[in-house]
């Protein structure tokens, strides 16, 4: 009987014994984005790979997490899993994921598969391109997943021409814009790196189990399977930048450089996910403050630590970082909140419980800071009044978020920063964003804001409501404003058979 | 390095050129400690308009519905413009007092501290 | 010294995986929240391919824990009969 192989043996026979050298054509370029950034590789064979995962295996395994997931789909529509979820302002939670998230996923899949053709070396092509592949499973699984509720519930029906045009949704798709237009090694350390081994963890786990916790089955069916994948990218991200490391000293200054930017990148991003966590789960599991502290501060701290014999620090606006956890949930839902009718999904006040339950879980700022804004949007709501902001917020040039973010010393007020380039003024939410900017403008002066878009034209009009129904394709009436008296909140009650 | 690009001397499109706003700029305009509003507020506006019409016929609309908005004193009531101390003059056009495209003004009312004295 | 950490699907297969993980790292801490187990360690956590199909009595391939695999913090290592995470410090 023939030996079996082992994991060792069979992975370097199945990858980098099927690479070839170039006799005749010039290896630069057949690898053209390889050396602009900067970034020395003298040997590519020192790449090492820890999950020695071959094609065949990869085939064998994936096929079988998608059995399973498809059959949980299958139950989970066939015994109508929408009636099953904890509250109808859940379902919310869910469009944001499908509009905002989702194609990121479509987004990471293309980089990838950018990259994977890329690299000169084997090991990481290959590691690329199952990445590649994971991506795009996962975009097509959520929206299958989300389908489900499509037919029940609105919001759902137009997720991807919204990501293209909605105003709050050119902050994730810019954010992977700015990857995929960077070199490869950059985006490796943007998306493999940064974004995949600290901060997807705080959407897809912490926020995964609140969905299981408020009975959205499907979601966290897709968000575990896909998560499973996530091990593997974790993986490579530290694997890619343990590589840039040892190659060449030059390379450390190249990556803190990146580290810097993405981290800052990608905290801004997620201040979506802690509003989520925060203010959209009705039966809530950790909160935003709590799974920050476990998934970046603990996990984050400990990779730092581990990196640190290269000469990499912890990056540049971690204090900043670690105080923006007390506040930044309430600060994007309160301007959700007041930009309800804008939105396509619904906003409401939280339940005088669900208050409490902030109070004590942010006790250093809740109360002091929070609490009054909806005690008047309160009182407002009681005079027949519901608050909604009736001009456009100014914008981020960088991270194109409404400039709600504030100065960390100084809850109350705004965190202005501005800098003037070719004559041109530009404004930031905060030193990071300036930083970024200030560091390669000829690349943000392009930032297709949403705000600036509407007023030159471009975005059809001329009042608001236009853009938001013509061009953003939003059914007023239905897709925006309160949850209190939606169709969605109707339609639930006629479920449940409640007045 | 204005942009680390493949190309050689890359250069990007400025989306936000006062050229593509059909004869407007764009002024900001936030009321500090005010936290009511989640941010300084946009308005497209043509660079010739006075002062005293931004102050009286743009910005009310938005911020009149925060009870305190009625009770600004505008004579004392202190401005910055992009950062720095500003007097503006009510009956000169906003391009010749220096308020041009994308400048950010703020104003601050120290009387009034916002719902609840909690600067909302 | 930091924490390593692996979490996992809670269904039947992880069952045994942590019970196997229990064995072989008895300072572990394991930590159940909804639909996931949360195990984190300081330095040093192995999964061993024996001591799971004992546990399962089944032969078990190091690679399925990608099936039931949800998140893990730490440099991995992988051969045929283990999986480990530790931290370099």
């Amino acid at each position: 009987m023939a030996k079996k192989l082992n994991i060792k043996d069979k992975y370097r026979l199945l990858t980098r014994d099927l690479d070839w050298d170039f006799s005749y054509e010039d290896r630069k370029e057949a690898f053209p984005f390889e050396e602009f950034e900067g970034i020395k590789i003298t040997d590519w064979s020192k790449w090492e790979d820890p999950f020695r995962l071959t094609m065949d295996s990869y085939w064998k395994y994936q096929a079988e997490k998608e059995k399973k997931l498809y059959a949980i789909f299958d139950a989970f529509s066939q015994n109508n899993g929408h009636l099953n979820v904890s509250d109808p302002r859940y379902v919310n939670a869910i469009k944001i994921f499908l509009t905002g998230v989702s194609p990121l996923e479509y987004q990471a899949y293309q980089g990838f598969a950018h990259v994977g053709r890329q690299f000169g070396g084997v090991g990481a092509r290959v590691a690329c391109q199952m990445q590649s592949l994971d991506e795009l499973r996962h975009v097509q699984t959520q929206i299958h997943a989300m389908s489900h509720y499509n037919k029940f519930f609105d919001g759902f029906q137009d997720y991807s021409h919204m990501h293209d045009r909605v105003w709050y949704l050119s902050v994730p798709k810019s954010f992977f814009n700015d990857a995929r237009a960077a070199g490869p090694f950059e985006f490796m350390i943007a998306i493999g790196f940064s974004f995949e081994y600290v901060l997807t963890n705080l959407l897809f786990v912490p926020f995964m189990s609140g969905a299981a916790h408020n009975g959205d089955m499907a979601t966290v069916t897709f968000g575990f399977s896909a998560q499973s994948d996530e091990a593997r990218h974790m993986t490579l991200g530290l694997e890619v930048i343990k590589f840039l490391l040892e190659q060449h000293e030059d390379n450390v200054p190249i990556v803190q450089k990146w580290i810097d930017k993405w981290f800052w990148r990608g905290s801004r991003l997620l201040t979506i996910v802690a509003m989520m966590m925060d203010y959209m789960l009705p039966n809530k599991v950790m909160s935003w403050k709590e799974a920050w502290e476990v998934y970046f501060e603990e996990a984050g701290g400990a990779l730092f630590k581990d990196l640190a014999r290269y000469g990499i620090k912890m990056p540049k606006y971690a204090e900043t970082i670690e105080k923006e956890k007390e506040h930044i949930s309430h600060q994007a839902w309160w301007t959700f909140y007041t930009h309800g009718h804008a939105a396509g999904f619904h906003t409401w006040i939280p339940t005088d419980e669900e208050l409490d339950w902030l109070s004590e879980k942010y006790p250093e700022t809740f109360d002091k800071y929070y609490r009054p804004r909806w005690e008047l949007a309160k009182k407002m709501e009681a005079e027949g009044k519901r608050f909604y902001t009736k001009a456009l917020p100014q914008l981020c040039t960088t991270c194109q978020i409404p400039m709600l973010f504030t100065e960390m010393d100084d809850p109350t007020q705004i965190c202005y920063r501005d800098t003037v380039y070719n004559g041109d003024r530009y404004h930031f939410c905060s030193d990071g964003c300036k930083d970024i900017f200030e560091d390669e403008p000829e690349k943000y002066v392009q930032s297709w804001l949403p705000v600036h878009q509407i007023f030159q034209g471009n975005c059809g009009g001329p009042d608001v409501e236009n853009v938001l129904a013509d061009f953003y394709r939003m059914n007023l009436g239905a897709d925006n404003m309160d949850m209190t008296d939606s169709p969605d909140e109707k339609r639930w009650k006629q479920w449940k058979g409640v007045a | 390095m204005p942009v680390n690009a493949i190309t050689p001397d890359y250069k990007g499109e400025v989306l936000d050129k006062q050229e593509n706003f059909n004869g407007n700029q764009v002024v900001y305009v936030g009321w500090d400690h005010h936290m009511m509003f989640c941010a300084a507020f946009a308005y497209p506006v043509p660079p010739e308009m006075s002062f005293k019409t931004l102050l009286h016929e743009v910005i009310p609309e938005a911020f009149s519905l925060h009870e305190e908005f009625s009770s600004v004193n505008w004579e004392t009531t202190e401005w910055l413009l992009d950062g720095q101390p500003f007097i503006p003059q009510m009956d000169v056009s906003l391009k010749e007092q220096g308020v041009n495209h994308k400048s950010l003004l703020r104003f601050q009312t120290p009387e009034l501290k916002g719902f609840q004295n909690a600067g909302v | 010294m930091s924490k390593v950490y692996i979490a996992l699907q809670d269904n039947d297969e992880s069952r045994y995986i942590v019970e196997a993980i229990e064995e072989d790292n008895p300072e572990a801490t394991v930590i159940h929240m909804p639909a996931m187990i949360r195990i984190e360690m300081e330095g040093r956590l192995t999964v061993n391919r024996e001591t799971v199909e004992e546990k399962m009595g089944r032969d078990w391939d190091v690679q399925e824990l990608h099936l039931n695999l949800i998140t893990l913090g730490g440099n991995v290592d992988e051969d045929d009969d283990s999986l480990s995470l530790h931290w370099n410090e």
